[in-house]
């Protein structure tokens, strides 16, 4: 190994080797407790701290969008909002409804926190930075992930409010809609990987060949998929456009309308949270986790290529937040069950056609590539165009005419 | 084509984005403690009492009439007529405020205290910046927080001062004139008398007894002078009624 490539590796590992100092310094029987703290609290660090950078990113950007300055007044540009935001959110009272079900009310943003942290367990978010890997690291996401629709539904219903009990209502219709494309979704690069381990599946990702990363979000099936995961996963996390368990104009708040102070901070930090676990999960299924996308660049560490992508991936949510008016609920349950269903079972076939088909055409393995993305485009842009044909055939777009009351 | 839509929406946004580092006019937001836009001039938050020349106490045109007390609707001023008078600008002595007091937390900014004010004593300020931490003292304004001389008037309302300024140049020219024309009748009155005034100076030096018959001329004489005076005074109310006429044409 030469001198620049120890540096690189020293580069990229440099919170693993430290981690394995520290706990090679510590007395034998507290090795491991040390080695979990150590693994756990990075990760309780770091992605708060996203999220207190994202809060003011977020509001700056959405400022921009609608050519306002956004937050400006706390510190140089308002970098200090966050802390502001945070000052406030804990000396605000914390107000309980004398009706609410008191355990359960205060048992939801817990819940709703302790379930968004826990799906980071298996988000890769550097080479060997994986705080566990599981074999079905995938599934583990997933199922940790409906967790997150019971504590939801524990603050719509605890808090004894007709609006927050609509809230839940429809952020349970919602995330169990949209949590089917998002499964399925996934499906397809389960299918290619042939593994659940999220590791693995970086790693079948971080592979060259003529310099380029192995993405399968650089396959047909895999950008189609992607994009169906992302829009899923907008859904999921409750973002713009899909935000109508907390429709200001009809319900206030949603399900947390009876919570202040720290406790709705805390959803706030949740929703933020599950943002990101959803974001990084993407990463690592579709844009090759830590892995460079060409292997020129895999000089850059890791985890600096994985905070890229879920940054790019951020602001890719405030754009279009900062752009998609809210839907209608009928329009959200259509949208899913209509058009996410069908194409990522499309993606899905799309997936096992890329798959099957030969990997080289006449000894060549160039032509073969283009015959197989010419193939596999096509077995995913057919049914989008006839799909998107027949959805917008049955839809009469008229004038609305209001009849008012005699 | 389905997407389409949220395609050009991105476009949008992002030229909206990019834009508003650019374009400095794509921003519209005022940052207002730092910077302020011009009020305009029919602005108007809180009343204020105008004064002539250098003194505040000296040139208050107030004269504790007490309109503005009697008709302000939420009955936030509160005035105390002096006991002694001090001379208004065309020298007439009149009463001034003792205490006048408006209560800023009370004051709905109708403007009523300045349409009914004969005096042009009381106007409207566009001073909008009057939070205080002293929620009692601190909003109670006594008549030196309130007197703003006239140049200050002219500043924040330069059309409703000129308009003010040129009728009570006009009122006081006018003043001046009857001043001028009551001294000169006076003075005719004077020149005209003198034989009488001789007889009524000559009349005590013949007998003391003459003096007391010669008494009652002197007074019809004195009381000439009275007429004289009277219609001076006519003359004065006549002009006084023109200006209320001038008043009202310039006030709709």
């Amino acid at each position: 190994m030469t001198l620049a490539g120890g540096v690189v590796t020293g580069a990229d590992q440099v919170f693993v080797l430290l981690k394995h100092w520290l706990v090679a310094r510590t007395p034998g029987p507290l090795q491991a407790l040390v080695s979990i703290l150590l693994t756990i609290i990075p990760i309780i660090v770091v992605f708060p701290a996203l999220f207190a950078v994202t809060t003011v990113l977020e509001r700056k950007g959405l400022g921009r969008i609608q050519n306002r300055y956004g937050p400006n007044r706390v510190g140089p540009f308002g970098v200090f909002q966050p802390l502001a935001d945070a000052v406030k959110s804990l000396t605000k009272e914390d107000i309980v409804p004398r009706s609410a079900d008191h355990v359960v009310h205060y048992l939801a943003p817990l819940v709703l926190v302790a379930a968004s942290f826990l799906a980071y367990a298996v988000l890769p978010i550097g080479r060997n930075m994986t705080a566990v890997n599981l074999d079905a690291g995938v599934l583990f996401f997933f199922a940790i992930g409906a967790g997150t629709e019971l504590a939801v539904f524990m603050a719509g219903w605890s808090s004894r409010n007709k609006y927050s009990l609509l809230g839940a209502m429809r952020a349970i219709a919602q995330m169990i809609s949209y949590e089917i494309p998002l499964i399925l979704s996934s499906v397809a690069v389960v299918m290619i990987a042939g593994t659940l381990s999220t590791v693995k599946i970086v790693e079948a990702q971080a592979r060259y060949s003529d310099g380029v990363a192995h993405w399968y979000v650089f396959t047909p099936w895999g950008l189609a998929g992607f994009i169906l995961f992302m829009i899923a996963a907008t859904a999921e996390t409750n973002r713009s456009p899909f935000d109508l368990p907390e429709g200001e104009s009809e319900i206030i708040a949603g399900y947390f309308i009876e919570y202040s102070g720290f406790k709705f901070a805390l959803f706030f930090l949740a929703e933020y949270l599950e943002i990101f676990a959803v974001s990084g999960l993407g990463i690592t299924l579709f844009l090759g986790g830590w892995s460079a996308p060409f292997s020129f660049l895999t000089w850059i560490p890791s985890w600096i290529w994985f905070f890229t992508k879920l940054l790019a991936l951020i602001v890719g949510f405030i754009w279009i937040r900062g752009t998609v008016p809210r839907l209608r609920m009928d329009q959200l349950m259509n949208f899913a069950w209509k058009f996410m269903l069908p194409m990522t079972l499309v993606v899905i076939f799309a997936a096992a056609v890329w798959r099957f088909l030969p990997h080289g055409v006449a000894g060549s393995a160039a032509a073969g590539l283009v015959v197989r993305w010419l193939v596999c485009a096509l077995v995913v842009a057919g049914p989008y165009v006839l799909l998107a044909r027949g959805l917008e055939r049955g839809r009469k777009i008229e004038k609305r005419t209001y009849r008012y009351a005699e | 084509m389905l997407g389409e839509g949220i395609i050009q929406g991105l476009v949008e946004t992002a030229r909206n984005f990019f834009g508003s580092y650019v374009e400095k006019e794509r921003l519209t937001t005022v940052e207002y403690p730092e910077e302020q836009l011009p009020l305009p001039e029919a602005s108007r938050v809180f009343p204020f009492l105008l004064y002539d020349g250098a003194d505040a106490e000296k040139g208050l045109r107030c004269v504790a009439c007490q309109i503005c007390e009697k008709e302000c609707p939420p009955r936030c001023i509160h005035i105390e007529k002096s006991k002694d008078k001090k001379p208004d600008f065309v020298g007439k002595p009149q009463a001034y405020p003792a205490v006048f007091d408006i209560d800023v937390s009370v004051c709905m900014s109708c403007q009523i205290c300045v349409e009914v004010c004969p005096f042009d004593a009381i106007r409207m300020d566009k001073q909008f910046e009057l939070s205080t931490s002293d929620r009692f003292g601190g909003l109670l304004w006594t008549k030196h927080e309130l007197a703003k001389s006239n140049e200050y008037y002219r500043q924040i309302h330069p059309v409703e001062a000129a308009e003010t300024d040129a009728r009570r140049a006009k009122e006081m020219a006018d003043a001046k004139a009857k001043a001028a024309a009551a001294a000169a009748a006076a003075a005719a009155k004077a020149a005209a008398t003198p034989p009488a005034a001789a007889t009524a100076a000559a009349g005590p030096a013949t007998t003391s007894a003459a003096a007391a018959s010669h008494g009652p001329a002197g007074n019809g004489a004195t009381g000439n002078g009275v007429t004289g005076n009277g219609t001076a005074g006519n003359g004065a109310s006549a002009n006084g009624a023109k200006a209320e006429t001038a008043k009202t044409v310039v006030k709709p």
